[in-house]
């Protein structure tokens, strides 16, 4: 989905002062309702404390002892603000009654995309760019900082926790994955061990990798000077990449959906002139600097 | 559980559905958000936090700056990732963060509510 915009509408259940509590099913059942509707619901009562006001549209439900209340003239004037009684609508109603009032007022409908994306760890993070170099949909990205952030968490895989395994410190979370560490469980010493154990590109080729290429060139010549049969490397390749499969936990839909060589490529290069443009950058930052005097070298 | 406080009567509480996943306890989450809404106390609620985080949604940010708060939702170590992703980070001395994945409904609602009756035992 293009670009993530933040929620635009607050519920409060208001039960101050002025109101008389809602029904205790009814305010459950609407609370169920919202919820699951996708909506950010506020239980206000009186001498209570909640999250402050926010500059989005809130809408305010309860049952007024004398009337709706007057809205102050600032929120009138910014129409950020509508009043509704609920007395004696059910808690499904009064989900549907925010409902109709969001669509009226144009705002976006929430749940429209599942949060699916990597959470960074900054503790453990060691900036390694790992995860940046192995995710092919362009997720991950680089802070002005120099700090590995997560950019374009729309991009990832929904269900794919592929680069939370590549990751050698174990500083990658999903937080809606099934299985700890990547989940945000306690990372112990012997997740570190599996985790590295599952990324070791070298252990899937079977120990030391440099030995395990320069047989499979002297195989492969062997065997191309013999038989050049392009179904039967076609197979091979599948079996590899069904093997990586399994060992980084990435859904068949991922794979579906694996960007062409020349998108790779554009990427690398993309990613090339920004670095070189960063360089430059610094480069011109210290050129900028007055040459150390005495003083600076502490002589 | 990630810090603990004092039941001083201003700490919030936020307390997270994870409306799209599956991964909470569907009975602990429902027991949790009945016994809050039977209290009588103030509390935000919101669909997911994991949402939220993504979309930088500013209310993060707010409950971050306004003091002591109490979270209910996942592992606190996801949980302060997801503030600090979206350039909210929890301080640690003023945030209590309870896990429902892990832990009974009984002892959630045992910290949350103090004075609330105990849970009938499930048979």
């Amino acid at each position: 989905m293009p670009g993530l915009a933040p929620a635009a509408l607050r519920v409060v259940l208001y039960e101050g002062e002025g109101s008389t509590p809602l029904d205790p099913g009814q305010r459950l059942a609407a609370l169920v309702a919202l919820l699951a509707a996708g909506y950010q619901v506020t239980r206000v009562v009186s001498g209570g404390m909640v999250t402050p006001q926010d500059s989005g549209f809130i809408l305010v439900l309860g049952q007024f002892q004398e009337g709706l209340p007057p809205v102050p003239a600032a929120e009138h004037r910014e129409g950020r603000l509508e009043v509704r009684d609920v007395a004696g609508i059910s808690g499904v109603g009064i989900a549907e009654m925010v409902e109709e009032v969001r669509a009226a007022r144009g705002v976006e409908a929430p749940g429209s995309w599942t949060p699916w994306f990597p959470v960074i760890d900054y503790g453990r993070c060691t900036n390694c760019m790992q995860c940046l170099s192995f995710c092919l949909f362009d997720v991950y990205g680089v802070n002005d900082a120099s700090e590995l952030t997560v950019q374009n968490q729309s991009n990832c895989k929904t269900s794919c926790p592929a680069c939370s395994r590549v990751c050698p410190e174990a500083a990658i979370m999903f937080p809606k994955y099934k299985k700890g560490p990547i989940n945000g469980d306690v990372v112990r010493p012997s997740d570190l061990q599996s985790e590295s154990m599952k990324v070791d590109i070298s252990s899937l080729l079977g120990g030391d990798i440099y030995a395990s290429l320069r047989n499979r060139q002297k195989t492969a010549r062997k065997r191309f000077s013999t038989e050049r049969d392009e179904s039967k490397a076609l197979l091979e390749r599948k079996r590899c990449l069904k093997k990586l499969q399994k060992n980084l936990d990435i859904p068949d839909e991922v794979l579906m959906t694996l960007p062409s060589v020349g998108d790779i490529q554009d990427r690398a290069r993309r990613a090339k002139e920004k670095h070189a443009k960063r360089m430059a950058r610094s480069q011109t930052v210290q050129d900028q600097q007055p040459a150390p005097s005495v003083d600076d070298w502490g002589i | 559980m990630m810090g603990r406080m004092s039941q001083a009567k201003e700490t919030r509480v936020v307390y997270c559905n994870c409306t799209y996943a599956k991964v909470v306890p569907e009975d602990v989450k429902t027991e949790v958000l009945a016994r809050l809404s039977q209290s009588g106390m103030a509390f935000d609620a919101v669909a997911d936090l994991c949402e939220m985080s993504a979309r930088k949604d500013p209310a993060l940010k707010r409950i971050s700056a306004a003091g002591e708060v109490r979270i209910i939702a996942c592992y606190p170590r996801a949980v302060l990732g997801l503030f600090r992703a979206a350039e909210a980070p929890l301080a640690g001395d003023r945030v209590e963060i309870l896990n429902m994945r892990v832990a009974a409904a009984a002892d959630l609602v045992r910290q949350v509510l103090p004075a609330a009756p105990p849970l009938k035992e499930k048979t």
